[in-house]
């Protein structure tokens, strides 16, 4: 409760504040005072401290698998203001704005990691998709970012209809009339169909929310589209939010009747695995591969929600960490760089050792190595499913998906340190000493996720 | 202190570590050679104090210790010693001192890296001999190949990015799948204290697994490790990989690398499946016999220096996979003192190729010969390690492949014979290739003065040592590994 009420409250001050900060420096500090106090405030409550103690009707639900997500949030959200602080700034001229809009996402994260109710959850996902609508068009003149704002918008408010409807469709199909997730009780039997119709509409949104193929059509624009900064936090912990309340919703609400749907969604992460993998080969900037890189890492948090079981619950946090913090820390040294293809990376392992060495484990978390968070959060996704038990040949398609990516995230490890830095092209750019301990920072703590998982994972059983 | 603190397998795994780390931040060439050498020599001075102590029913402690890792998953950090791994660490061990000494001469650009990076695969392969939780084993598995896909690309010749890139993806495609297996036996053992299954190798042996399961589960194992060995046609990566990287870390991957594989299938294979082993021996024995033909007659017609010995190298382990499946004692014991023999022979033979490369700038056959004029004890030593490499009766290479041939002939005589011609093919391109380079008229590449250096004199001179007191007197071997050979080959009493 506490982190939903707490990121609204400090949204409003940002927000207010734009009228009294002189220097377009003093917000990011801020908006990083705000979100030590956020941060605080959850793990308070996480460990039973409430400071405030709403009845919310049983809409809302904090239970350890939300309150955890929320500090993971929170905490990367942390090392993303810490790392691309300056480089909001030099988006426009509305700074104390975009921090106010990120903690009004912030907001919604919350409510969808913790939601109990299928109007909560539409709450916490509009409430976290408009201001991003905004921020992608924050870039005004901007021609792409413009049409990536318009683009994202249309989208984004047809999948909200959509899910709307399928909500409705619940509503009215279930015997109790309930918007509860938890009474919906719909049993083993063969499903009515209206509920099974409310099921496929939430599944459409929902994939759409995460980019899941085939709803996906919208992520590389939108990504490319984006001011890099912003697309950092859209790829990562937006999108992390969003499968959290996609595995919320569907393991309590049709978590029994899994034999029902699951084929649905096998093939929506078969899918999503192999155009998110097979599209990034063919990228030649890096910015959009990335875009197709979280597409293909959608895939594997897909299996979470094909397994739907304890192990991939643990999993989905796991990766929720270590997908984000390597991101983060990849679009951070992106935003740097003068030139976004793979080109503009030849030889950076020369001219900048620490950049280099740090995207380097980076892309290693993201491809699986062990030793690297990644590995242990497709581990444990790679568990889950064959645990499950059911549909051996997707665990087997997606290792193979698994050995693609490693093809387009080792040719930026190739370029920064097999190649010469091609001619003309200059490596000038702004890092200080505090950036680079806070990429080594980082990657440690990558490394550390490597060796010793049960950091991240106990804590749900708290 | 020694088994209670600390134990042999983890010292042998945490010192290359740190000083391969350290490795890293001595940026002056001259001493960071020095340092790689220092601590690959303690390493090896570690191996052999634990190989007075290999006696498992004495001095279990020393060889055996398990840390609670992820509890709940039933995984734990387990390593220990039996005998295959106290010889594959001692050959990890001796290895590095060797390279190290043979190419102290060789300057690199970043040399702190290069250093670091090598220290650092010895502390992977070391961690894959002495792992004995899936787990763990998994994590080394990988590990070891990441500093050498950074080494060859990074050092290499001119076409190393394609080629070792080749080579990360085989193994990469072949060990992912190989996780799921993994996890696939995983699920299907029994319960531990903390866990509903369990990664330990107990568990795995004890794994109750339907034949119908082994059979896809053994091809998904066996693929993997038959790519690092590798068998044919699993192969075609590492003809180029030789060739293209740079000196030290061809000699890690051909050395050691490659009895990764071989390691593996007799830890991690024959015993887990064997109702699957005894149903695709003739598949496995048939391609790595049609690998060893091939691969010779392929040798036969090289030009190239380092592709020839690649091939060649190939052919042997060919004869070694052949061996382990026949699943008896004497092919396993050969199989056993063969895996050390090769990786001191071939490191030995790519010193000289090394030398010989350096010093005449080429490495085509046709360009070489008549270097016996000029380097006379190059000339020896050479000629001695390829009559081992031939395997000629009073050297190591001889006790190995007589006893793995006998093992195939058992199994069926007519696998023994068509890998007999394997021999025939290896004494004529292996001599060809002696002749060639050392013989015959010398020309204006080879007309060089000896530039063997003392360091290459005296590993190049113990190597010689090793290979004929190995070839009059192969005892310790076989008693070392005998526990090995025997708790494996009981997995097949029925």
């Amino acid at each position: 409760m506490s982190a939903i009420i707490l990121s609204a409250v400090w949204g409003v001050i940002m927000m207010f504040g734009g009228v009294f900060f002189k220097k377009a420096s003093v917000p990011k500090y801020w908006a990083i005072a705000g979100l030590i106090i956020i941060l605080t405030a959850n793990i308070l409550e996480f460990t039973g401290v409430k400071i405030f103690d709403i009845y919310s009707e049983n809409m809302l639900r904090f239970d350890n698998f939300g309150l955890h997500f929320n500090t993971v949030a929170l905490f990367c959200t942390l090392i993303y203001f810490l790392l691309n602080g300056r480089d909001i700034e030099k988006v426009g001229n509305h700074v104390s704005e975009y921090f106010a809009l990120i903690f009004f996402v912030l907001c919604g994260v919350a409510i969808s990691s913790s939601f109990n109710s299928l109007l909560m959850l539409f709450l916490g996902i509009e409430i976290m998709s408009i201001p991003l609508y905004i921020l992608t068009g924050s870039d005004k003149l901007n021609l792409k970012s413009n049409e990536a704002s318009l683009k994202y918008f249309l989208m984004g408010a047809f999948s909200t209809g959509i899910m709307l409807m399928g909500i409705a469709f619940l509503y009215g199909g279930n015997a109790l009339g309930s918007f509860n997730i938890d009474m919906m009780q719909l049993g083993q039997g063969a499903l009515p169909d209206m509920i099974a119709v409310g099921i496929v509409l939430l599944v459409v949104a929902m994939s759409f929310k995460v980019s899941a193929a085939p709803f996906h059509f919208w992520t590389p624009d939108v990504y490319d589209g984006a001011p890099t900064v912003f697309t950092s936090f859209m790829a990562t912990i937006v999108k992390v939010a969003g499968f959290i309340a996609f595995i919320r919703l569907f393991q309590s609400s049709f978590g029994t009747m899994q034999s029902q749907w699951q084929t649905l969604i096998v093939i929506i992460t078969a899918a999503t695995l192999l155009i998110g993998n097979l599209t990034a080969v063919f990228q030649q900037s890096v910015k959009r591969m990335l875009a197709y890189s979280s597409i293909a890492q959608a895939g594997f948090m897909l299996l979470a929600l094909f397994a739907l079981n304890d192990t991939a619950k643990e999993g989905l946090i796991l990766y929720s960490v270590a997908y984000s913090l390597a991101s983060i820390g990849l679009f951070a040294i992106l935003v740097r760089m003068n030139d976004y293809t793979i080109e503009g990376f030849n030889g950076l392992g020369k001219t900048h050792p620490v950049l280099a060495f740090t995207a380097t484990i980076f892309l290693l978390s993201l491809t699986g190595i062990p030793l690297t968070a990644g590995f242990n959060a497709k581990f444990y996704m790679l568990l889950a499913a064959l645990q499950n038990g059911h549909q051996f040949w997707l665990v087997i398609l997606a290792v193979i998906c698994a050995a693609i990516s490693a093809y387009y995230y080792f040719k930026v490890i190739q370029a920064m340190y097999f190649k010469e830095p091609s001619e003309g092209a200059s490596h000038q750019m702004d890092v200080p000493p505090p950036f680079k301990w806070l990429l080594i920072f980082t990657a440690a703590i990558i490394l550390l996720l490597g060796v010793m998982p049960g950091l991240v994972v106990d804590w749900l059983y708290y | 202190m020694l088994g209670k603190y600390i134990t042999f397998p983890e010292l042998l795994l945490w010192f290359p570590i740190i000083t391969g780390l350290l490795a890293f931040f001595i940026k002056d060439q001259k001493k960071v050679k020095a340092w790689a050498l220092f601590s690959s020599l303690i390493t090896l001075v570690i191996s052999v104090v634990s190989l007075c102590y290999t006696d498992n029913t004495k001095y279990f402690s020393y060889n055996y210790v398990s840390y609670i890792w992820l509890q709940y998953l039933g995984s734990s950090f387990a390593v220990g010693l039996d005998g295959m791994g106290h010889m594959l660490t001692f050959l990890t061990a001796v290895s590095f001192p060797i390279i190290f000494a043979a190419t102290y001469k060789n300057d690199y650009k970043n040399p702190n890296a290069f250093f670091g990076l090598m220290l650092l695969s010895q502390a992977g392969l070391m961690g894959v001999f002495v792992a004995i939780d899936a787990l763990i084993f998994y994590f080394f598995w990988e590990l070891a190949l990441i500093p050498v896909y950074f080494l060859c690309s990074r050092w290499g010749g001119e076409r190393r990015i394609a080629a070792t890139w080749k080579f990360f993806i085989y193994t990469f495609v072949s060990s992912l799948l190989m996780l799921v297996g993994i996890i696939y036996v995983y699920l299907q053992t029994g319960p531990t204290q903390f866990s509903d299954h369990s990664f330990s190798i107990a568990a795995f042996y004890k794994a109750n697994i339907s034949l119908s399961d082994q059979t896809w589960l053994f091809w998904l194992f066996f693929i993997a490790f038959a790519v690092k060995m590798p068998v044919f046609p699993f192969h075609t990566w590492q003809p180029d990989t030789y060739e293209q990287s740079p000196a030290p870390a061809t000699m890690v991957l051909s050395g050691i690398m490659v009895k990764m594989g071989v390691f593996a299938v007799i830890r991690w294979v024959l015993p887990v499946f064997p109702e699957a082993v005894l149903k695709f021996d003739n598949i496995v024995i048939g391609l790595a016999v049609a690998g060893m033909i091939y691969a010779s007659c392929i040798a036969m017609v090289q030009n190239d220096l380092k592709r020839l010995v690649a091939y060649s190298s190939i052919a042997h382990i060919g004869l070694m996979c052949a061996a382990i499946f026949t699943i008896n004692s004497t092919g396993m014991h050969g199989v056993m003192i063969q895996m050390l023999n090769h990786g001191i022979n071939i490191i030995a033979l790519w010193i000289v190729v090394d030398i010989v490369e350096k010093h005449t700038g080429v490495r085509k056959l046709s360009e070489l010969g008549g270097l016996a004029l000029h380097t006379p004890l190059l000339a020896i030593f050479f000629v001695i390690i390829a009559l081992a490499n031939i395997a000629l009766p009073l050297t190591n290479a001889f006790v190995g492949e007589f006893a793995m041939f006998s093992g195939l002939y058992e199994y069926n005589p007519w696998f023994a014979a068509l890998a007999g011609i394997s021999i025939i093919l290896a004494a004529v391109y292996t001599l060809n290739m002696v002749q060639k380079i050392f013989y015959g008229q010398d020309n204006i590449l080879t007309k060089v003065v000896s530039l063997v250096t003392k360091k290459q004199k005296i590993v190049l001179t113990l190597i010689v040592l090793f290979i004929f007191v190995l070839g009059v007197y192969p005892k310790p071997v076989f008693d070392l590994t005998k526990d090995t050979v025997t708790t494996i080959l009981s997995r097949f009493d029925k």
